[in-house]
């Protein structure tokens, strides 16, 4: 096994087992400790799969921007008084469906096999990831660029009409 | 490739999977959009994996629309979130049912 599966594996259960205790945590100030985990070691294994970009995308927008969103929001909603059971009270069939979702899922893995991979070649072009990106990025897909920065903007005002204090 | 990719969509199907057991299961709002990333996380594993495998850059586009779509859907849930306890003073999903009929 090379170095690289070594790290893959490692970095993929270290997400998992950090992704099992957001959910499974009391207090939401854990959970979104273990969210961070979770998202810095998924742009470890980005980095591993030579996405360079992407990586450095996931950890300036999820490690850093949306995990201060998810802070102070749990910080600005004060849950001192509303203590209650923690899991809603269909919890065990919804996981019965959960792990019946999985299953079946592993099984048409098992199956049907993952098609074989047509040899990795490096993706770095001359340029690096980067310029490769910013090149794809402007050219291929300029309309979904712009598209998605439309996106934003509406979402930005969005939150802002509904998370203005009413007076 | 020295991992192979069976492995990395199992890795993206148990996360997902815990991103999925989360919405289902919890009652805090805050927590389900917390695995409502996890599986968004997931997905876009499987867009950077396949990239790579088949050496098409397409995927890694993709995989940064994802994180802007991410970013703002968080966006909207957490002041949604804000507009629900301001409203109700309760982020449990459980105790908020006027659309029930």
């Amino acid at each position: 096994m090379s170095a690289s599966a070594v790290i893959f594996y490692v970095l993929a259960s270290i997400a998992v087992l950090s992704a099992a205790m957001v959910i499974w945590s009391r207090y939401p100030v854990h959970s979104a400790l273990y969210l961070v985990t979770t998202f810095l070691s998924v742009a470890g294994i980005y980095v591993l799969f030579e996405a360079e970009f992407v990586a450095a995308v996931q950890v300036l927008v999820y490690a850093g921007g949306i995990m201060v969103l998810f802070l102070f929001v749990i910080l600005l909603v004060n849950l001192k008084d509303t203590l209650g059971p923690r899991v809603r009270l269909h919890a065990t069939f919804s996981s019965l469906i959960g792990t019946a979702v999985v299953g079946l899922i592993l099984y048409v893995y098992s199956q049907g096999r993952v098609p074989g991979s047509p040899g990795a070649a490096p993706m770095l072009r001359e340029g690096g990831n980067l310029q490769a990106i910013g090149t794809s990025l402007y050219r291929e897909y300029l309309l979904p660029f712009e598209i998605a920065s439309v996106l934003l903007l509406v979402a930005m005002i969005g939150t802002i009409i509904l998370a203005r204090q009413k007076t | 490739m020295p991992v192979p990719p069976s492995h990395v969509l199992i890795f993206s199907l148990l996360l997902f999977s815990i991103g999925m057991l989360g919405v289902l299961t919890r009652r805090n709002a805050i927590i389900i959009l917390m695995s409502i990333e996890l599986m968004m996380n997931a997905a876009n594993i499987n867009f950077i994996a396949f990239s790579r495998q088949l050496n098409n850059l397409a995927g890694q586009v993709f995989g940064v629309f994802t994180i802007a779509v991410a970013a703002g859907e968080v966006a909207i849930g957490l002041a949604v979130v804000l507009a629900l306890f301001r409203n109700r003073d309760t982020i449990y999903v459980d105790e908020v049912h006027v659309m029930k009929g």
